[in-house]
């Protein structure tokens, strides 16, 4: 199969993720027996961007813009209605995943992995941190007995925990370090894309800088390439190499980092940059944002 | 006056945390009702398991001269250690009714670990000796050469031993709850789970079938059931198909747990999580679902244990269910259909103090697990 070409969003080097019209449409059902399909909504609409190697995207965007939604559907934790999900294997095949059968997804899971918003649901709080970690190699068959406790060990360590630390329970652990053991979970299959579903904003704003500099850290090591989902302009503005803003299940606007910020060019890009409070007393924050937003939809759409 | 003890700081390693098990049973030794039923239903199932040792007698020996004798209660002195007078039997010439008195001039000497008849333990090894009995069976004769019996709790009509009868009884009474709270236990969870896990129609369709099986009045069911037993089938069978039936009607309440429950968890980031990894919808299920809640399917078990074992009483009892020459609980008490059997020979209702005793440490058992299990408790 021939990869598509990067015509979105201007990657010259040949895309690990290439997402193409993705569309996930939730039916809305009338109450009652006999129930119809009275609405749809749209939770994304026709999503198109790639993903180069080694890069970092940002998907930012309001609360039910459709950025979760659609992190969840490249990864096919959700099954998108429509569009395509082409994904580079090490080997150099190109794999659409939102079409794959499940058979076929599992072994491509050891490729992409994803890691959650909250870190305290996201680990089950009857195993311990080693079975949590360890768990992905015993799925696919990788280790075991001495060769999975001393991978554990080592990606422990790698993400700042001790590797006794193994042998307890995720309630014994601080918010951000159960990120790290979510982050260890992720990262033993040294997989190539990690989607990472606002995988800072659960947390204190104290730690939150120490979880970005470790994520950077293992992108660099790794070669690790991020989807990287967050509402936080700020973290996305420190952390990622493009930026893709979405709105009503849609991307509104795709590009490069600094000229998001410096030189925003839709309408919505300029309200949700000046939303953002600023630590410089002079500069005045925007509280009109609901009403620019109203004036935004009224507006014929371009 | 002891010299105050400063604390030494808690060093890293030293800080265990307590596992969710390890505190369900610090709460559940709290439980004293509980704790003492569990005790008294370890002692009941180790009874049951050396039926032959603990049991004076074999489960159908039968001293026909001794048919109804009531309980012996054993009396000591210093010539005789353990003893009971021996009965003697008088006919009324009136009624002809039988009835037994003491006899004080000859005495049955009892003892603990003596040798008695020979029985095959569990196919291990041939043993004779039982926990008490009466003393050199071969000695103790009678004027016309058959040994001296003794009766604790008292004889049936056919000169069994009561007592005899109710350990080997609970091999079966016991059991059957047991046996079946596995079956209940298989069918519950796998149907209950696929409910709550698929979701959708198949949920839908699960628990309209979950809500008939309910609306059925269980004992003319188990009455159809029971008749539709072939009458030729071996002890064994039949004990099998009644743990079957009462079983495939009790999963229901068990099922509806484990949906209710894994329709909260399955939408927890950690399902997603396992799913992502790459593991199948089993283990998810099984590895990372249900271990969310084991302590409440255990509870849920341990109470619904009593309702197995009166479902086999009753249908035992209603001549349904196992019969003779099977010994449970319930069949002991197809005797005591009639008044005037049971007005006449009281000890023949010893089955039911069992059952209630069971039952009641069944039901307090449930209770402290059900407090202990509860992570909401302040207790």
């Amino acid at each position: 199969m021939n990869a598509p070409n990067g015509h979105v969003g201007a990657v010259t080097v040949q895309p690990l993720l290439s997402v193409r019209g993705l569309c996930k449409h939730f039916p809305v059902m009338s109450r009652g027996f006999c129930s119809k399909v009275v609405a749809v909504v749209k939770a994304v609409d026709d999503v198109s961007f790639d993903l180069a190697p080694s890069e970092t995207l940002g998907l930012v965007g309001e609360s039910g813009s459709g950025k979760t939604t659609t992190a969840r559907c490249v990864l096919r934790a959700i099954d998108p209605s429509a569009g395509e999900v082409f994904f580079r294997l090490p080997d150099g095949r190109m794999v659409d995943l939102a079409t794959l059968p499940a058979r076929e997804l599992k072994p491509i899971r050891q490729h992409a992995q994803m890691v959650f918003q909250d870190p305290y649901s996201s680990l089950n709080p009857r195993m311990t941190v080693g079975d949590i970690v360890g768990e992905p190699l015993v799925i696919h068959g990788l280790a075991r007995g001495e060769e999975l406790e001393v991978r554990v060990a080592e990606v422990l360590a790698r993400v700042g925990l001790k590797p006794e630390h193994r042998l307890r329970y995720p309630h014994a652990f601080s918010g951000w370090q159960r990120q790290r053991i979510g982050i260890a979970r992720a990262l033993i299959m040294k997989p190539s894309l990690i989607v990472c579903d606002e995988a800072t904003s659960a947390l204190d704003v104290s730690v939150q800088a120490q979880v970005l500099d470790l994520l950077k850290e293992l992108q660099r090591e790794f070669r690790l390439t991020y989807l990287f989902v967050a509402h936080n302009l700020d973290v996305v503005r420190n952390f990622c190499d493009r930026v893709a803003v979405m709105r009503k299940g849609r991307i509104v606007e795709l590009a490069p980092t600094t000229q998001i910020f410096a030189a925003p060019q839709h309408a919505y890009t300029k309200i949700l940059l000046s939303a953002v409070p600023s630590p410089d007393p002079d500069v005045r924050m925007n509280f009109n944002v609901g009403e620019e937003l109203a004036k935004l939809d009224a507006a014929p759409q371009p | 006056m002891p010299a105050a003890v400063t604390p030494a700081p808690p060093s890293e390693s030293s800080i265990s945390t307590l596992s969710q098990w390890a505190l369900i049973r610090r709460r559940f030794a709290h439980h004293q009702l509980a704790v003492a039923s569990l005790y008294l239903l370890a002692v009941l199932y180790v009874i049951a398991l050396g039926a032959e040792f603990f049991a004076p007698y074999p489960r159908q020996w039968r001293d026909l001269a001794r048919a109804y004798c009531p309980p012996q209660l054993p009396r000591f002195s210093p010539e005789h250690g353990i003893y009971v007078p021996a009965m003697k039997r008088q006919v009324d010439p009136l009624t002809f009714k039988k009835s037994y008195i003491e006899d004080p001039a000859q005495v049955v000497e009892l003892g603990v670990f003596v040798r008695g008849h020979t029985y095959e333990f569990w196919g291990l090894f041939t043993w004779d000796r039982h926990f008490f009995g009466v003393k050199d069976p071969e000695e103790n004769l009678r004027a016309d050469g058959t040994p001296r019996t003794f009766f604790y709790l008292g004889a049936d009509k056919y000169g069994q031993d009561i007592l005899s009868r109710l350990i080997y009884g609970s091999r079966i009474s016991l059991s059957v709850g047991l046996v079946s709270i596995a079956v209940t236990f298989l069918l519950g969870v796998t149907i209950g789970g696929i409910s709550g896990y698929v979701g959708g129609g198949v949920d839908n369709f699960i628990q309209r079938v979950i809500e008939v099986i309910n609306a059925f009045p269980q004992i003319p069911l188990w009455l159809a059931f029971g008749a539709v037993l072939p009458a030729d089938w071996s002890p064994l069978s039949t004990y099998f198909a009644i743990t079957l039936v009462l079983s495939l009607l009790g999963w229901t309440g068990l099922a509806r747990v484990v949906r209710g429950k894994i329709l909260s968890l399955r939408e927890e980031d950690y399902a997603m999580a396992a799913r992502l990894l790459g593991a199948s919808h089993t283990r998810v299920l099984f590895r990372h679902l249900l271990p969310g809640f084991t302590s409440h399917i255990i509870v849920v078990l341990t109470m619904s244990v009593p309702a197995m074992i009166l479902g086999e009483t009753s249908l035992s009892f209603l001549q349904l269910g196992l019969r003779p020459p099977i010994v449970s609980w319930g069949v002991m008490l197809q005797d005591c259909l009639s008044i005037q059997t049971v007005a006449n020979y009281p000890w023949l209702l010893m089955p039911v103090v069992l059952i209630v005793l069971t039952v009641l440490c069944f039901n307090f058992l449930g209770d402290g697990l059900r407090d202990a299990a509860d992570p909401y408790s302040t207790k």
